[in-house]
């Protein structure tokens, strides 16, 4: 049995909210809202309650750069203060904590904030080739539901997002 | 009587007109842009005249000497690191605080922190002379035994305002990527390609607005934070040596909120531009300008608050210094520069306390352009007078800057705005998805009011029916 990737574009947010609150209840069987993605030219209102919980990871990933940036932080710097052994430092600290505090401080920041933007990188699923059926309707003013499912199923998946006065949908086999 | 409130926006605007209104604006300016773009080339043309005395025939030029090793260059830097501030005060504080009137704005005031911090980038540089040693500044190992000092607040700036300019860049980039993806999906010839690749592949998921809306999150959180730190750093500078005027307890609160004032006055500059030569008077609307005008007016008070406090401070801390550099300042060579400063900054503003002036574009460009020459002023006010009268009373004099100085500041002035004309050009300077979460938004809150309403008609009804009938 071949599978099927579907697009179904709305006009508003609230008929594709009830074509997904749908799939929830198991009007179709076989299809659960784990296959559906949602797309939307904004970030989707009230998104958890119709797809439920996803997770999201980048707050660790924040977490451990600013863990890094303070100690890595001062290691660089002690390490770098150490060198000036050699020099004479008249009477002062070698490694002096006050202005290694104000420098680990935008550390913590430097790290923390690259962390967070390169774990959006990789985590948000960026960088991937486009899907045939992507529309350039959901950067305007359009709501998609895409999901991938058996071939059984997309006669009444289709029946049941007219249902829902979809405005279009897009199909293709993808194995 | 009541007055019906004044909407921020047109709530009933429909989505794809957002779409094509701003997508017209990178293609189809006014030509007063134009125009705008040329004053700017031109300005950088005398800064890079100014500069090429100054690199051929040396510092003298500048009349930089001791005492003055400091002059304009340092007031520059300074107040071009306060105008970076309002970028992050608009967009992440009033994001944390979901001040949605923010979302039409906050683009072209982020992309001035980037603009504005690059600009400062330039004057310790400039202000090196040796222009060719500038990477000696940073931290690298050095076989000739050179390193930087830690201990010092300039060393702490490198790492301050690096980490600024990349939080900030990578704050103003994250916020465009959904803008960015429209651009590509409407785009053609080289904006197309260009959108394409700095797009990402944006497809609108569920995945990646979720992860979208946590890093935004998190990047605001930690670049409030971040922007205090850079501009009290920046006081260091100053208040870490024991001048007269300099080591003051209370600058660090007095750089921050110079900043925010000066950054504030600066969006109010460049809203009536971006509105007048990108026709978004649908966008930068009426209400919100009042409402940058009132954040202005009230960092404005911060501001003379905080003045105020340190002239206190100064009258009855009884260093003779420091009072004599006070009433030196107040009633000597630098008088006019000073109560021009106190006029512009802590009584111009008041023009924003009235309705009618805060509607009225052309007086809040003048007064805009005003308010940041006052903040301009303050800067040099600190610079210059505690050079001119230090402890050591033989150095005294006065500093007023020479031509290739006042050169290169105006020509700074011109290199922010073509960096920032450049920017409006080729990105969406209205980002497009957050105005359509602010429409879609107030539209729920409008009809959920509405059905309140409703509900509530209902019950006075009721009791009015029941009164008459009572009587």
């Amino acid at each position: 049995m071949s599978k099927h990737r579907l697009l179904a574009l709305f006009s508003d947010f609230e008929e594709a909210h009830a074509a997904i609150a749908d799939i929830r209840r198991n009007v179709v069987p076989g299809v659960t809202v784990d296959d559906v993605t949602m797309k939307s030219p904004i970030e989707h209102p009230d998104v958890e309650e119709v797809l439920g919980e996803r997770p999201v990871h980048i707050q660790k990933f924040t977490l451990f750069g600013a863990i890094f940036g303070v100690t890595f932080g001062f290691l660089f710097l002690a390490g770098a203060q150490a060198t000036f052994l050699v020099q004479p430092q008249g009477g002062k600290a070698v490694i002096p904590l006050p202005s290694n505090f104000v420098l680990m401080y935008e550390m913590l920041i430097f790290f923390a904030v690259w962390l967070t933007f390169f774990s959006f990188l990789f985590l948000s699923g960026l960088f991937k080739k486009r899907s045939a059926l992507y529309s350039e309707k959901v950067s305007l003013d359009q709501v998609a539901i895409m999901l991938e499912l058996n071939e059984a199923h997309t006669d009444p998946i289709k029946d049941l997002f007219q249902k829902h006065k979809v405005l279009e949908i897009r199909e293709e086999v993808i194995k | 009587m009541t007055m019906a409130t004044e909407k921020d926006i047109n709530e009933q605007i429909a989505w794809a007109k957002i779409n094509t209104d701003v997508l017209r604006s990178m293609e189809n300016p006014r030509p007063a842009y134009w125009v705008t773009v040329a004053v700017c080339v031109a300005m950088i043309s005398v800064a890079v005249f100014a500069e090429y005395i100054q690199y051929t025939e040396g510092m003298g030029y500048a009349n930089l000497n001791n005492p003055h090793m400091w002059d304009l260059y340092i007031a520059s830097f300074v107040f071009w690191i306060g105008m970076s501030h309002s970028g992050t005060l608009l967009s992440a504080i009033l994001h944390l605080m979901h001040s949605d009137w923010r979302k039409p704005i906050y683009r072209f005031a982020e992309a001035m922190t980037t603009f504005s911090l690059l600009t400062a980038g330039l004057f310790p540089i400039i202000h090196l002379g040796r222009v060719w040693n500038m990477y000696w500044v940073l931290p690298y190992v050095s076989d000739r035994g050179h390193w930087p000092n830690f201990r010092s607040p300039l060393a702490w700036d490198a790492f301050a305002i690096s980490t600024y300019l990349s939080a900030s860049m990578l704050f103003l980039f994250i916020g465009m990527i959904p803008d960015l993806a429209i651009c590509r999906d409407h785009g053609k010839g080289w904006r197309k390609k260009l959108y394409t690749v700095l797009a990402l592949g944006w497809e609108g998921n569920d995945r990646q607005w979720r992860h979208f809306r946590k890093t935004y999150l998190l990047m605001a959180c930690f670049l409030i934070p971040l922007a205090v730190s850079v501009h009290s750093i920046v006081s260091a500078d100053f208040a870490m040596a024991i001048m007269p005027g300099w080591h003051v307890t209370s600058f660090p609160p007095y750089f921050v909120a110079g900043a925010l004032y000066s950054g504030c006055a600066a969006i109010i500059t460049l809203f009536v531009l971006l509105r007048y030569f990108f026709r978004f008077e649908d966008y930068m609307t009426l209400p919100i300008m009042e409402k940058t005008a009132k954040l202005t007016f009230a960092i404005a008070m911060v501001w003379t608050y905080l003045n105020l406090v340190e002239f206190a401070s100064i009258w009855y801390g009884h260093n003779v210094y420091d009072k004599e550099l006070l009433i030196a300042k107040a009633t000597g060579a630098y008088a006019p520069i000073f109560w021009s400063m106190i006029f512009l900054g802590s009584v111009l503003p008041f023009t924003l306390a009235f309705r009618s002036l805060r509607r009225h574009m052309p007086t809040m460009f003048v007064v805009s352009i005003l308010l940041n020459v006052g903040m301009f002023f303050e800067r040099w006010m600190i610079v210059a007078p505690t050079l001119s009268l230090s402890q050591e009373p033989h150095q005294w004099d006065v500093m007023w800057g020479s031509v290739v100085e006042w050169g290169i500041v105006f020509g700074s002035f011109g290199w922010f705005g073509l960096l920032f004309l450049i920017f409006v050009k080729v990105f969406p300077s209205v980002s497009m998805y957050e105005v359509k979460e602010m429409v879609f938004h107030r539209q729920r809150s409008a009809g959920e009011e509405d059905l309140i309403r409703m509900t509530d008609h209902t019950q006075p009804a009721t009791e009015t029916a029941g009164g008459e009938e009572s009587k």
